[in-house]
């Protein structure tokens, strides 16, 4: 589809949009999350009329504000990069991927941007009761678009819901429910917005050990305590259940992914799930992709077999399956599929052609061929293939992908026992003498952050080569601009959001250290 | 009925709800015009202090009339979308870094310990203001001078420059749409910090203002109109979808489209009553008559780019590339679902007044701003 295809462009525009999106999510999901720990506080200060209630809330409040502001500086320029560095990506799928985008702006977007002004600027212009439905309204639309966005994400996970067209050479939408509630977007959804919900609580968890090791704002520290551990406590074990229920949908849909997850080379049965790996290259290669090997595991036998196909005689898939192919299991090779692309791609370009030369003999032909079921189940849905070059070339980054998977799971269970120990020590009483506990809780605050980052860099890096799985590659996708200029950007926006990162964390060690307002 | 509802008429449709959109953001835009006035407007700190936050208030409302102008482009007209935004990828960059700094700065700029300074975010909101609605003007210049891309066979661009949008710069009719949209942006904010201020001095300040910032929009929205009036114009074939170039086309748009062009000077008065009323009967209420001439305006703009066989993003590398809300658009399917999401469109409306009422029930004083209350 594109001829001499730049490798370095394609590499500059993935990093200036991991760059973006690597910085975007550090701000979204304390927003996620913090907008509904404000909106439960205020409840409870509206309930009650306990002043002090209110004073908890603006200061957690003050804190959102300053996260809120930047999470939408790097959002603006995340949506708007799907056009300025895949504008091929755009026009391929944009019939079908620019819908969610919009519902998240119509729906989403108002409705936080509006009552955001109410909550910080109402407080003693609106009633108690607008204001709180502010609140709500706040934390709804923060949801809403995270809805939203992870729909496209999904679909570009698991496309579904489109046919191809031949004439306007893209993908058409035909059913929106289908798109709305794909698998992989519902278990993004709520594992994404959940572990949203379990960072923000880690945030007021960790910043209200920090007071009551200082032993200051003690009252503050401990209702906030009370509300984070048990959001929290909630939060983490959603997480865990829907990590469970994302990663055996992706061994379903995107097979590839999971085996490089998992580190799986060889498929087989009786699989062990590992709990503890790691990895070293081998002399073994596919293609001229190194095998690697585990230089140390612990794993648990057959666990793996059975949570992903319900018992130990399952057949886990192995990377090698997917290239090499398995015809026992109706797994079709890479070499295979890789043909099968090319004639699609071949039956597309005569469609062109025949266009250029009006021959609507050939043109009604060849509309029927793309009509036809068989052409779409065994040839176009491999249509990225084509340009595909070497089959190993579909293998993503195995130590990555594993890495990224493994230290996530570690970390999601280590959450879920702080927020257990943090809500006993306050139940008991004890909590505020117990220090060690305290530190733990403050050191905890950046790791629901590298757990978050490390789900997408599974996400993003366990789909290459594809920017939309099957059907297209990153490198179809980029735009076909100059390297250099999008080198310049990258470096922009590197300087830019650095140093918003660096004001904003300073901005908001200061208000920490100053307090609530009495 | 859905089923009769047909491709042609949704693409309409669609035109409509982003011309709506675009002419609501020029509107909005008075946020920028207001900080592309805030080391000139006020005499002292607290005065600056004032003018921020009066804008500070609303900001928001056109950062995502911004982000939700370029969703709608994406889902309705994906092809202008890939099309403009890959191709002239130093405007929109430019404009996207514009609005990236402004987003932090009212939150940042008076925060203890913010690193860069208030001077920095301060300088920060300027840029956006000044640079902002002026590369937007110029980008929406192109809708109307074409630009420089061709599409292959499979509708990918490719860029014909190496400038990548900036050679926009060189055509003097882009750059008198974004001066005018500059000095539109800019009446727009002193009429809205007149409206929201309660401060005699900076009254007197920002009506003195308004008399310059007036004749230097009027300078260049009437440079514009006028150029537009008698210049070719991209004509598309209704049957088969060629492109011509047609003298006097959107001359010839205004008079086949009457109900257009009544809108179009229905929105001049209105912005020029709007103005009037403020510097002759010092009424504070400008801001509204102003308003609703922009949005009016902008909007009978873009159905003159858009409506009546015309290429809303002509090219003038390859002309039968030129797009078309006919070429550009969605499939007829995801317009249709798209046009039911547009029907929450006037809920979405309903509460931004009701919140926008509640929070500028009272106007800003200076003894508000020396209060320990929520303040940037």
């Amino acid at each position: 589809m594109i001829e001499n295809i730049d490798l370095s462009l394609v590499d500059w525009s993935r990093a200036q949009f991991a760059l973006t999106a690597v910085y975007h999510w550090l701000f979204v999901p304390l927003t996620l999350g913090l907008s509904f720990i404000l909106a439960i506080m205020e409840t409870i200060y509206v309930k009650t009329g306990n002043e002090e209630w209110r004073q908890i809330t603006r200061f957690w409040m003050t804190l959102f504000g300053i996260n809120f502001a930047i999470g939408i500086a790097t959002g603006i320029i995340l949506e708007f990069e799907f056009g300025t560095n895949w504008s091929n990506y755009s026009w391929f799928v944009g019939d079908i991927f620019g819908t969610p985008l919009a519902v998240e702006g119509i729906l989403a977007f108002f409705l936080e941007s509006t009552f955001v002004a109410v909550m910080f600027f109402g407080w003693n212009k609106v009633s108690k009761k607008f204001h709180l439905v502010s609140t709500w309204l706040v934390a709804v639309g923060a949801t809403l678009s995270a809805l939203w966005i992870l729909v496209a994400n999904a679909w570009m996970q698991h496309p579904v819901g489109m046919i191809f067209n031949p004439e306007t050479a893209r993908n058409e939408m035909v059913n929106f429910w289908a798109v709305l509630f794909n698998q992989v977007a519902v278990d993004k959804f709520l594992h994404t917005v959940s572990s949203g919900f379990l960072l923000a609580s880690m945030f007021v968890l960790g910043i209200s050990a920090w007071y009551l090791i200082s032993k200051r704002e003690e009252l503050l520290a401990k209702r906030s305590i009370l509300i984070a551990g048990v959001f929290g406590l909630l939060s983490s074990l959603l997480v865990a259940f829907t990590g469970d229920q994302s990663a055996r949908t992706v061994s379903k849909i995107q097979p590839v992914k999971f085996a490089s997850m998992e580190a799986m080379y060889e498929g087989k049965t009786n699989a062990g799930l590992i709990a503890f790996g790691i990895l070293k290259d081998t002399e073994k290669k596919i293609g001229d992709k190194t095998i690697k090997e585990f230089a140390f595991k612990i794993q648990i036998p057959g666990l793996l077999s059975v949570l992903t196909g319900g018992d130990k005689d399952s057949y886990v898939q192995g990377l090698k399956d997917h290239i090499s192919g398995n015809e026992k299991l109706g797994i079709t090779s890479t070499p295979e599929k890789m043909q099968r692309g090319k004639f699609a791609m071949d039956v597309l370009t005569s469609y062109k052609r025949a266009r250029l030369i009006n021959d609507t003999a050939q043109i009604s032909a060849i509309k029927g061929v793309f009509k036809e079921q068989d052409f779409r189940d065994k040839y176009f849905r491999y249509f990225g293939y084509a340009s595909v070059d070497k089959p190993e070339d579909v293998i993503p980054n195995v130590a990555v992908s594993f890495y990224s998977f493994h230290l996530m799971v570690v970390l999601g269970f280590l959450f879920i026992m702080i927020f257990s120990v943090a809500l006993y020590l306050l139940f008991k009483g004890t909590l505020s003498d117990n220090k060690w506990f305290l530190w733990i809780a403050l050191l905890s605050i950046p790791l629901p952050y590298i757990a978050s980052e490390l789900g997408w860099l599974l996400t993003e890096i366990g789909r290459q080569p594809w920017i939309i799985q099957d059907m297209m590659t990153v490198s179809q996708a980029v735009s076909q601009i100059s390297t250099g200029s999008v080198i310049t950007t990258f470096i922009l926006f590197a300087v830019l959001f650095t140093g918003l990162l660096i004001s904003e964390v300073s901005i908001l060690l200061k208000q920490i250290k100053t307090g609530p307002k009495h | 009925m859905t089923a009769m509802i047909s491709q042609l008429f949704l693409q309409h449709y669609w035109w409509i709800i982003v011309s709506i959109l675009a002419s609501s953001l020029v509107f909005l835009m008075f946020v920028q015009g207001g900080q592309s006035l805030i080391y000139s407007l006020p005499e002292n700190d607290i005065q600056k202090t004032m003018i921020i936050n009066a804008l500070g208030r609303k900001w928001e409302f056109t950062f995502t009339t911004l982000v939700i102008f370029g969703g709608a482009f994406f889902a309705s007209f994906p092809l202008f979308y890939a099309t403009s935004f890959g191709g002239a990828y130093w405007v929109w960059i430019a404009i996207l870094f514009s609005f990236t700094i402004q987003a932090i700065a009212y939150e940042f700029r008076s925060k203890p310990d913010n690193v860069l300074g208030i001077k920095t975010f301060d300088l920060f909101l300027f840029l956006n203001g000044s640079i902002g609605p002026f590369l937007i003007g110029v980008a929406v210049g192109t809708f109307f001078t074409g630009a420089m891309f061709t599409l292959n066979m499979m509708n990918q661009v490719h860029w014909a420059t190496q400038w990548y949008g900036l050679e926009a710069l060189l055509n003097i009719r882009n750059l008198a749409l974004g001066f005018a949209v500059l000095f539109l942006a800019r009446v727009n904010g002193l009429l809205y910090l007149i409206n929201t201020l309660d401060n005699e001095v900076l009254f007197k300040r920002s009506v003195k203002g308004l008399i310059a910032n007036s004749i230097l929009f009027l300078f260049f929205f009437i440079f514009f109109v006028i150029s537009l009036l008698f210049s070719k114009g991209f004509a598309a074939d209704p049957i088969t979808g060629t492109i011509t170039i047609e003298k006097f086309k959107y001359l010839h748009n205004f008079i086949q489209m009457p109900v257009v062009l009544i809108l179009f000077l229905a929105g001049v008065v209105s912005v020029l009553c709007g103005i009037g009323i403020t510097i002759f009967r010092k009424r504070v209420s400008g801001i509204w008559f102003s308003g609703a001439g922009t949005i009016l305006a902008v909007f009978s703009l873009f159905l003159v780019a858009g409506f009546n066989g015309t290429s809303f993003y002509p090219s003038l590398f390859d002309l039968q590339s030129s797009l078309t809300i006919r070429n550009a658009s969605s499939s007829l399917f995801t317009l249709k679902t798209m046009m039911y999401v547009s029907f929450i469109i006037p809920i979405v409306v309903v509460y931004i007044w009701y919140a926008w009422k509640a929070i500028n029930n009272n106007r800003i004083t200076e003894e508000e701003m020396k209060s320990d209350e929520h303040k940037y």
